[in-house]
């Protein structure tokens, strides 16, 4: 990863204009790896966590960091840079990977998640964290900011784009509806959301808790432009995001990309234990985790 | 007329003017002093919640089109989006009423701007008693709510002078801050005294060998108008204006209280959680066993009805403060 960041253009996004469709794809599903590989680690050093949400969306997290993003690793608030903005609070341990696979955050430094005096606070935070764009963690803020950041940003006459993470509990609370209708309203054509669809919240299903859907004729009815994919396929992950890059305008319609992730992927011990907000995971069976993730890798990577 | 009843007085429109009749105003005062410091700092940005017109946002947005952004009726999209604007470096000025702010939008603006400390400024109309219409517009206990809230600074202005004053003020202090709004026709009455509004600090408008009244907002001119009043009954009152509720300035207004005057407060806004109790934990604080009397609004949800009525019922007006005075006074 140091390699490429150095070789990298001046807030270049990290995909190499002469890399083949199979080699961006091995690329960015090799981030995707890693950072799952650190996610298990961190949740190790807690003794338990986030970790089946981290899992879930880490293709959605390194769709934009290994793939999307423009960024300056060595200057985190470079003023051109893209705004990756983290609602979901508590998915910070896929963002504190995501942050380590840039180069923004030291691989070293994430086994501090969560410990005494850490900048890697269970619950992201702007301002315990390089890289951090807000404070998460109550539900329902991220897509607003992101409004008045587009806002800001077009009238300053950046071209930095504006993506905002956002799970499918947050579509429970008013305030995203509200923003939805802000960014429609005012035509941020460099607002991109992308919603973690993992059919969970804490007292349960989604589909029992509050009913969500039909998320993508919700969005599409709010103006934006609506894309839903398997947010586990990192081809297809990687062409809806192709199409919002190919859409995005200073004045023009918000894209959004309605992932469906499982909880718990690429471990299988995870993937397939009662689904809850908040995973059990007993000592002895975090090196089995690691273990099931680099056989099911290298599997994959083999075909 | 033959009827020995007066009429009864109309509630008239939601923003009713407090200016006494012949009183000198400034129309407008926060709409142009927003535009006078957008002209000098070209960060500076408008935005509002449906409610422009009623927060005289509608001047700003009249002078800069292009720096105003409508965010519709709202308000957890118009203080979200006022930290977005901020963290791109902007400054933004965002209206609505002081009950929406406050009660509605709180976390909002808890985490989104106070948190990361962002220059983000609210504006709040309609704060304490000032409009008629109830407790859904009446923001009786807004200071109460925001006090609680770290970094953020809490601006309550007397007059036309202090919001002029206070805007380019107030973008210029670099977390974010609350504004109680005095909008439309704003009395003008602090010109008459030698005073200039600091942020932060409390001023001493007059002096008085009998009583102190330490006073905010609105209620330092009828405060002023009271201690007129009053030396007509051979009582002397000094008073002091404390515009900063938070932080607030505790040092001049200890200073003030620590005399054997009788010490009062005097407040558009309810007896929990406003300058009453902020003065009296300084007072403890200091370890000074003073009394301190209130005139500040009960804790309970005020009546709709006509401005000058619901004055004279909760004891916001001149006579009233008065008559608590010489009563005080035995």
């Amino acid at each position: 990863m140091v390699l490429i960041q150095e070789t990298q253009a001046h807030g270049q996004a990290p995909g190499d204009a002469g890399e083949t469709a199979t080699e961006r794809l091995e690329r960015v599903s090799a981030a995707a790896y890693r950072i799952r590989h650190h996610a298990l680690n961190m949740g190790e050093v807690q003794g338990q966590g986030y970790v089946g949400q981290a899992l879930g969306a880490a293709d959605m997290f390194a769709a934009v960091y290994a793939d999307q993003l423009r960024l300056e690793p060595a200057d985190p608030e470079w003023e051109g840079r893209d705004r990756f903005l983290l609602s979901t609070g508590h998915y910070a341990i896929g963002h504190y990977a995501a942050l380590a696979e840039a180069g923004i955050v030291p691989v070293e430094e994430l086994e501090t998640y969560g410990s005494d005096d850490s900048r890697l606070p269970m619950s992201g935070m702007s301002t315990y964290t390089p890289g951090m764009e807000i404070s998460g963690g109550s539900l329902g803020h991220g897509l607003t900011i992101a409004v008045g950041m587009a806002l800001g940003l077009r009238y300053k006459g950046s071209t930095a784009r504006v993506y905002n993470f956002l799970s499918d509990g947050e579509l429970d609370e008013g305030s995203t509806w509200e923003a939805a209708m802000g960014a429609h309203h005012h035509q941020l054509g460099d607002l991109t959301a992308m919603v973690d669809i993992n059919a969970l919240q804490a007292d349960g299903k989604t589909d029992s808790v509050l009913r969500t859907e039909p998320v993508t004729e919700k969005w599409e009815s709010f103006g934006w432009y609506t894309q839903r994919v398997d947010g586990n396929d990192m081809s297809a992950l990687l062409a809806a995001f192709d199409n919002a890059a190919a859409q995005a305008a200073a004045v023009g319609r918000p894209s959004v990309i309605l992932c469906d992730t499982k909880v718990g992927r690429g471990v299988p011990l995870l993937e397939d234990r009662e689904k809850a907000h908040f995973m059990r995971i007993e000592e002895h069976e975090w090196q089995l985790c690691r273990e099931q993730l680099t056989a099911g890798y290298k599997r994959k990577a083999a075909r | 007329m033959s009827t020995s009843t007066a009429p009864k007085l109309k509630t008239s429109a939601m923003i009713a003017s407090f200016a006494d009749p012949g009183q000198k105003t400034a129309s407008a005062p926060f709409g142009h002093a927003l535009v006078k410091a957008a002209q000098e700092d070209d960060r500076i940005v408008g935005l509002t919640a449906d409610l422009g017109k009623y927060t005289d946002m509608h001047i700003f947005a009249q002078a800069f089109p292009e720096r105003f952004f409508q965010m519709g009726m709202a308000e957890q999209l118009l203080f979200g989006a006022a930290a977005g604007f901020a963290e791109t470096g902007l400054v933004p000025f965002a209206s609505t009423y002081s009950v929406f702010a406050a009660r509605r939008a709180y976390d909002f603006l808890c985490l989104d701007s106070a948190e990361p400390n962002l220059n983000v400024n609210i504006v709040g109309g309609l704060p304490g008693l000032t409009t008629g219409y109830g407790p859904s517009h009446q923001a009786t206990e807004d200071m109460a709510i925001f006090r609680g809230m770290p970094n953020l600074t809490i601006v309550d202005p007397c007059d036309s002078i202090d919001i002029e004053q206070a805007v380019p003020q107030l973008a210029a202090s670099e977390g974010p801050t609350y504004l109680r709004l005095l909008r439309g026709n704003v009395p003008t009455v602090l010109d008459e005294y030698d005073y200039t509004f600091e942020l932060g600090k409390a001023k001493v408008l007059r002096g008085g060998a009998d009583v102190v009244f330490v006073s905010s907002g609105l209620m330092t001119m009828r405060a002023l108008q009271a201690a007129k009043a009053l030396a007509g009954h051979n009582v002397d009152v000094a008073v002091v204006h404390t515009p900063t509720i938070k932080p607030f300035d505790a040092e001049t207004v200890l200073a003030e209280l620590n005399t054997d005057r009788l010490a009062v407060t005097l407040e558009n806004h309810s007896v929990i959680g406003g300058l009453f109790e902020t003065v009296a934990s300084a007072v403890v604080t200091a370890g000074l066993g003073k009394k301190v009397v209130p005139v500040a609004l009960p804790d309970e949800f005020l009546d709709a009805g006509a401005l000058p009525t619901l004055h004279e019922r909760y004891g916001l007006t001149v006579q009233r403060i008065v008559a608590k005075v010489l009563a005080e006074l035995g």
